[in-house]
């Protein structure tokens, strides 16, 4: 299922980058700065407004792949990288899509590891690439036979 | 606070020691997240997972430690961000965040990255690629 899932992708979702959501976020990593919080901070920066954390891209919908059923749980995040042409700004539309990359199975202690690696990306509305994150998840063995797959 | 740019090739960035890991840290990652995979917030669900307890999310540790570089805004951004998660934080773990300078290019500045538990082992790793503004 997961190398028959290779170049597919999901549709692209519309998601704004809300001044609530970057708040609860900023909380939650314990990165209550003024750039992401304050509007006059914002205003006063080189970005004219606040900006979001860099890892703030979790919070996207990246829409969905068909055929591709992920489990819920028994998944483990190996890597994770982003690449950004430039911060994400508070209130600015972001088109986000995700692609299935790669799909490879190892020999491992516990029996054959999957590695599904999903590139995630983010453009404006005119289509430019804001930024790019790519995820490594392992999914194991019994985790597969779990989906039969 | 010193400059990045100020900064010399081997020099780290003050390092950032967390409070302990709790419960409520990783609820409100959880909610804030969208991540709600039950492994991360209810015992029971990490034992039946195999595990010894709750464990943080990957990327609650891998948010927390880009704040080293959030005082910065003005000199610059975070260009790309790569981690791998070696290792399992657990509540109660007391995570250090660090950050050292490994090169300077005319408009970059690369750093090695890791969060490191209270065992000095590192948690997550990776390296940093910070584009300087003109």
């Amino acid at each position: 299922m997961f190398t028959e899932a290779i170049g597919k992708k999901s549709n692209k979702v519309k998601n704004i980058v809300e001044r609530g959501a970057v708040r609860k976020f900023a909380e939650s990593i314990g990165d209550m700065h003024p750039i992401y919080l304050d509007e006059e901070t914002g205003e006063k920066s080189r970005y004219k407004r606040n900006i979001a954390p860099p890892t703030f891209p979790r919070v996207f919908d990246y829409g969905v792949i068909e055929d591709l059923k992920l489990p819920n749980k028994g998944l483990i995040h190996g890597e994770q990288n982003y690449h950004y042409e430039r911060p994400l700004l508070v209130g600015e539309e972001i088109y986000c899509y995700t692609v299935v990359k790669d799909y490879y199975e190892k020999q491992g202690k516990n029996g054959s590891m999957g590695f599904l690696v999903l590139e995630n990306g983010g453009e404006d509305l005119a289509g430019n690439i804001i930024f790019t994150s790519s995820s490594a998840v392992i999914i194991t063995e019994a985790v597969r036979k779990g989906l039969k797959v | 606070m010193k400059k990045l740019a100020e900064m010399q090739v081997g020099e780290s960035i003050k390092e950032v020691q967390l409070e302990p890991v709790s419960r409520l840290d990783l609820i409100k990652y959880a909610g804030a997240s969208g991540d709600y995979n039950p492994i991360h917030t209810i015992d029971d669900e990490a034992k039946k997972a195999g595990l010894p307890g709750i464990i943080a999310h990957g990327m609650w540790t891998m948010g927390n430690l880009a704040k080293l570089f959030t005082p910065h805004f003005e000199e610059g951004f975070i260009q790309d961000y790569s981690i791998r998660f070696k290792g399992m934080v657990f509540l109660n773990d007391v995570i250090t965040l660090r950050a050292s300078l490994t090169e300077k290019t005319e408009h970059q500045l690369n750093f090695d990255v890791a969060a490191v538990n209270q065992a000095g082992n590192e948690v997550i790793k990776g390296k940093v690629v910070y584009h300087q503004y003109q």
